[in-house]
């Protein structure tokens, strides 16, 4: 009896373990973390996926190109549009097709716009998960304005299907450029709103300063890219480095600290939205004319071979691996996500930190989990 | 939305009207009325669903206008569940075991075209579970690849409708015959 008691009372020194999730409101999905606790401190990590795992490389290879694109939208659901393009580039890289301009620079347009949905969800349920409701109400008015000049233009909310190997399903409704101008001249007076909700107040300092810092050697060795990776000062910016569609005509920053931490990845996805919008600001006045697709054959089949594209998600660099023996399938597809990387990289980050930090640091990853399990 | 503006599934009323003893349907009447007001749903978001699941509880759709406001994180405090997107063959078990830990009534709503029978993932998948009324009895059908959220809307208050013409003897009754197959 006696030991039992005395068991209870060491209890600080003792090491054990908790599951987080499957079903579990921060962890955005289904993500399943079996944590070791030394009393609020956690020891260490492991996260178990699969829990959504829907076998989408493996349906690839029984489908024709055009119903990938379908496929890859419900990936990472929230940077939908970027997906398919990541599809589409290489598919045209391989059959060598010429795009005209007009797509890609409303190809360019819609991926920003869907960037800054991305963003603002994730701004809004990262407030969420450190306790400000306020922050899910506002950040999901302002991403309503988004999807209604997605409805217009694609027909559907979130998961747009807007792409297709060649060029667009359709062109763009009349109305696209007035709604677009309108709500870049309202978000840029909303967006420091944002900055006076979260980015000042001082419980959200406390909580975020310093948590779960990630050092720029470990971020290259992980390859943690997007916000993540550039909070730690790891220049991955793919639409910098390696541009596709109209990035190589615009001028921007890429937004880069050299602190890593929980606030500062919040700080550079903040930021990212700012340089969305001056992105969209360059490329919406002039949208040049011509055709909105190529003519492409009703049956797709790529030359034999091996073809790779890389895009920047909202999340970090999606690259999409296709080889090809020359039918209308290919034969193997392999998708490079984000997320499952930046994952990798949440036990090394963790450790030694609170319980309740974990929430934090995992909010600050920004996960999908189907972009994880595919 | 107007009881009359249904008008479509008249069966759910007629169902009623055929016969049940005084006592019972005035109790029922308090019971069910009660219920239909405050359904609590369970925050379980598997994919894309799930968003926009969140948006219906969002300002522009505003869930809280029925009384559905209140997401529960806790199967144990939670009246409905939103079958959310995609179940597959691991996630099956766990599902099961939300669904259980829920105390009666309680009511499941398919969410989107993976939930009723595994949209674009029923061919050609080797690990998605087509439709969760394998794992879970369904109430409410939301079709939709994601449903907006003005479907879910309407499925809830579809839901709140089948509640109103419930008594306590079908609940039973509902039960026994999803357990026996």
């Amino acid at each position: 009896m006696e030991e039992k008691v005395k068991n209870i009372t060491t209890d600080e020194q003792q090491e054990y373990v908790i599951n987080m999730g499957p079903q579990h409101p921060s962890t955005h999905g289904v993500l399943r973390l079996v944590v070791s606790l030394q009393g609020e401190k956690v020891i260490s990590l492991q996260p178990h996926i699969g829990y959504i795992h829907r076998g989408i490389e493996k349906m690839c290879e029984s489908i024709t190109y055009q119903q990938i694109i379908h496929l890859t939208d419900r990936m990472d659901y929230l940077s939908a549009h970027i997906n398919n393009e990541a599809v589409c580039l290489t598919v045209e890289k391989a059959l060598e097709v010429e795009i005209p301009d007009r797509i890609k620079v409303i190809r360019t347009i819609m991926s920003e716009l869907t960037r800054i949905q991305s963003h603002q969800l994730w701004w809004a349920s990262f407030g969420m998960d450190l306790g400000g409701l306020t922050c899910f109400f506002y950040g999901l008015r302002d991403r309503e304005k988004i999807l209604d000049i997605f409805e217009e233009t694609c027909g559907s909310r979130m998961i747009v299907s807007y792409n297709c190997p060649g060029g667009l399903m359709y062109d763009v409704h009349p109305n696209f450029q007035k709604r677009v101008k309108e709500f870049i001249k309202y978000f840029r007076k909303i967006l420091p709103e944002y900055d006076q909700l979260l980015s000042g107040n001082v419980i959200f300092h406390e909580r975020s300063k310093g948590i779960g810092k990630l050092s720029l050697e470990d971020a290259i060795s992980y390859g943690i890219t997007g916000p993540c990776g550039r909070a730690s000062g790891f220049s991955c910016d793919v639409r910098k480095h390696e541009p596709y569609s109209a990035y190589d005509r615009i001028k921007f920053k890429e937004v880069l600290f050299t602190e890593g931490d929980t606030y500062h990845r919040y700080i550079a996805r903040i930021d990212e939205m700012w340089e969305s919008m001056n992105i969209i600001e360059q490329l919406i006045d002039n949208i040049p004319e011509g055709p909105y697709a190529v003519k492409m054959k009703p049956v797709i089949k790529l030359p034999e071979g091996e073809y790779y594209q890389r895009v920047e998600t909202a999340r970090g660099e999606l690259g999409v691996f296709i080889i090809s023996d020359g039918n209308k399938n290919p034969y193997r597809v392999k998708f490079r996500s984000p997320n499952f990387v930046n994952l990798s990289v949440l036990n090394h980050i963790a450790k030694g930190f609170k319980i309740a930090d974990l929430v934090a640091i995992g909010g600050s990853l920004d996960l999908v989990i189907p972009d994880i399990d595919r | 939305m107007k009881k009359e503006e249904f008008g479509d599934n008249e069966s759910l009323e007629l169902l009623n009207e055929s016969g049940s003893n005084i006592l019972l349907t005035t109790i029922d009447d308090v019971i069910n009325w009660g219920r239909k007001n405050s359904l609590w749903p369970l925050t379980f978001a598997t994919s894309c669903c799930g968003i926009e699941m969140m948006a219906a509880g969002a300002p522009r759709h505003d869930f809280a206008r029925f009384g559905m406001e209140v997401y529960r994180a806790s199967p144990r405090q939670a009246d409905v569940i939103v079958v959310a997107g995609t179940i597959v063959n691991k996630m099956a078990p766990v599902l099961k075991r939300l669904y259980d830990q829920m105390s009666e009534p309680k009511y499941v709503v398919a969410m989107g075209a993976c939930a009723i029978s595994g949209g674009p993932f029923f061919l050609n998948s080797y690990c998605v579970v087509k439709g969760v009324e394998h794992v879970i009895p369904v109430d409410v059908y939301v079709p939709g690849c994601p449903p907006r959220p003005e479907a879910l809307l309407y499925g809830m208050l579809q839901l709140q409708r089948k509640i109103e013409t419930e008594t306590i003897k079908s609940r039973k009754k509902r039960n026994a015959t999803h357990d026996s197959k």
